[in-house]
């Protein structure tokens, strides 16, 4: 009866903890698996394609490089309950503050363009044409952001990171060899040689796995939910529990890819679909709609990102718990980004290569700054109180943003002069 | 037809003032950093504007090689 009434307690405190998790579970897990967006999922398969299940092993290790950084943005979003727009502005000035603000909206408009590209691929495999798909695709956004409600909106957009997960049955569909992918994949290795080459394609990788509207979004989210510092460690196990699944989702495509697509140059992710498709009809289906739901993801949340650092600024009313008429230039901001960037991609010869590299360009413009400021916000105890950086945090953290400064930077200039590295 | 341009001149006039003023109003709310750097900071700050001109200078280079057909 003891043990009974034991494993009765023990289960109730179980549930309740998912529960609670539920509740207080958005911010992270959606800015990670939206961090796998069209541009991401190109990476990745571009990468399976061209070293097999090589660099697995690298993949893994940006899991950990993505949470500390992120898990900075869940702290000052719930002590300060600014956006990071706001506390550039706040903390920095207004010459950091309009670089900031001016050259996010510029990279998330540009990126906003790449993942319509991306469903708009996906989607033509279909045989829908990429005007109806963007269209629709408009629509539907309209539908779940007039909700009205920021709870309506992120459990919908979560609903939508589990169709990420899809890539995990396509992978099972090619019945890859798991003694393959365990020996080269988990044992780290340079395929060929550290080259220029391979080089390249690390940098591309940790230019995805961290961009610069991640931490405007996660930490605005974190705001829009109302987080309190007590929620702190819960906003951090989101954030872990997002970059697992961030890294899983990049796993099983570069398994996908590695694959079926092992020693081919793959320029897009919907090349990468065609191809598949040519020869497994179910995995090239389900690959497409990954394809369109990561750039769906992306889309949603960026096109966000730009409207809460702009409502944050200009004073405007910017939540997602507020109705049309009440918060109304954020919602404007919103839609215009959308419906402008959707129709570059609709646009007969618009430069569309040309476009999908500038972003990592401008990115490399912009990542540095947003994460110098978020360290030395971090490390200001007027500001962070208890909650600043402790000295494990300024080591893990400085380290991590050094590297991605040089290996961004390297990764933006090496796209600039594609020769330079050989 | 001359009043509804003349109309929507005056209306596009007012939002840019508009936005001119709000804009003026951001710029005095924030004039003054709140935080107190530290050396550190701003060290890491200097580095940041550096680096900036840098990217700058290479996009620059890199539209005279295009122009000029050159490529690094």
């Amino acid at each position: 009866m003891d043990l009974l009434s034991k494993f009765y307690f023990n289960y109730s405190k179980i549930i309740k903890t998912i529960k609670i998790y539920l509740l207080l579970a958005g911010p992270g897990m959606i800015v990670m698996i939206a961090d796998n967006d069209a541009g991401g999922i190109t990476t990745y398969a571009a990468t399976g394609a061209k070293f097999g299940y090589s660099l697995i092993w690298f993949l893994i290790l940006l899991g950990p490089v993505a949470y500390f950084i992120q898990e900075m943005t869940v702290r000052l979003g719930a002590v300060t309950k600014h956006g990071h727009a706001e506390a550039i502005f706040s903390g920095f000035g207004p010459f950091w503050g309009w670089f900031s603000l001016l050259d996010l909206t510029l990279v998330n408009w540009l990126t906003i363009i790449t993942e319509f590209i991306g469903m708009t691929a996906a989607m033509s495999i279909f045989g829908i044409p990429p005007l109806v798909t963007v269209i629709v695709v408009i629509i539907v956004m309209f539908g779940i952001v007039l909700s009205g409600r920021y709870w309506t909106w992120e459990k919908i957009t979560m609903a939508f990171c589990l169709v990420n997960l899809i890539y995990i049955p396509a992978a099972l569909l090619v019945h890859p060899s798991v003694s393959d992918i365990i020996r080269s994949g988990f044992i780290p290795n340079f395929p060929g040689g550290f080259n220029g080459e391979l080089f390249f394609y690390m940098m591309a990788n940790i230019g995805t796995t961290i961009a610069p509207w991640m931490i405007f979004f996660q930490q605005s989210a974190v705001v829009d939910k109302n987080m309190k510092e007590k929620d702190i460690p819960w906003g951090k196990f989101d954030t872990v529990v997002g970059a697992f699944f961030t890294i899983i989702v990049a796993v099983f495509v570069i398994i996908v890819t590695g694959t079926l697509l092992y020693g081919m140059n793959i320029e897009s992710a919907g090349q990468a679909v065609h191809v598949i498709m040519g020869t497994h009809q179910w995995v090239g289906t389900l690959v497409a709609i990954g394809l369109f739901d990561a750039g769906f993801l992306g889309a949603i949340c960026i096109a966000l990102t730009s409207s809460w650092a702009f409502g944050e600024v200009f004073g405007w009313a910017h939540s997602l718990n507020y109705k049309v008429k009440e918060a109304f230039w954020f919602y404007v901001f919103f839609f215009v980004g959308l419906i402008t960037a959707g129709s570059v991609v609709l646009i007969p010869g618009a430069p569309l290569v040309l476009i999908t590299l500038f972003v990592q360009v401008v990115a490399v413009t912009l990542l540095p700054a947003a994460l110098v400021f978020l360290i030395i916000l971090l490390n200001n105890e007027e500001i962070m109180g208890k909650y600043k950086n402790t000295l494990f945090d300024n080591i893990a953290n400085i380290t991590i943003v050094v590297c991605i400064i040089v290996l961004s930077s390297l990764y933006g200039i090496s796209t600039l002069f594609p020769n330079l590295f050989g | 037809m001359t009043t509804m341009v003349r109309e929507f001149g005056e209306q596009i006039a007012s939002i840019v003032r508009e936005s001119t003023g709000k804009i003026r109003i951001i710029n005095q709310k924030y004039a003054k950093p709140k935080i107190q750097l530290s050396g550190g900071a701003k060290f890491a700050l200097l580095l940041l504007e550096l680096y900036l001109i840098f990217l700058v200078v290479l996009l620059a280079y890199k539209f005279w090689t295009i122009i000029h057909g050159s490529v690094l």
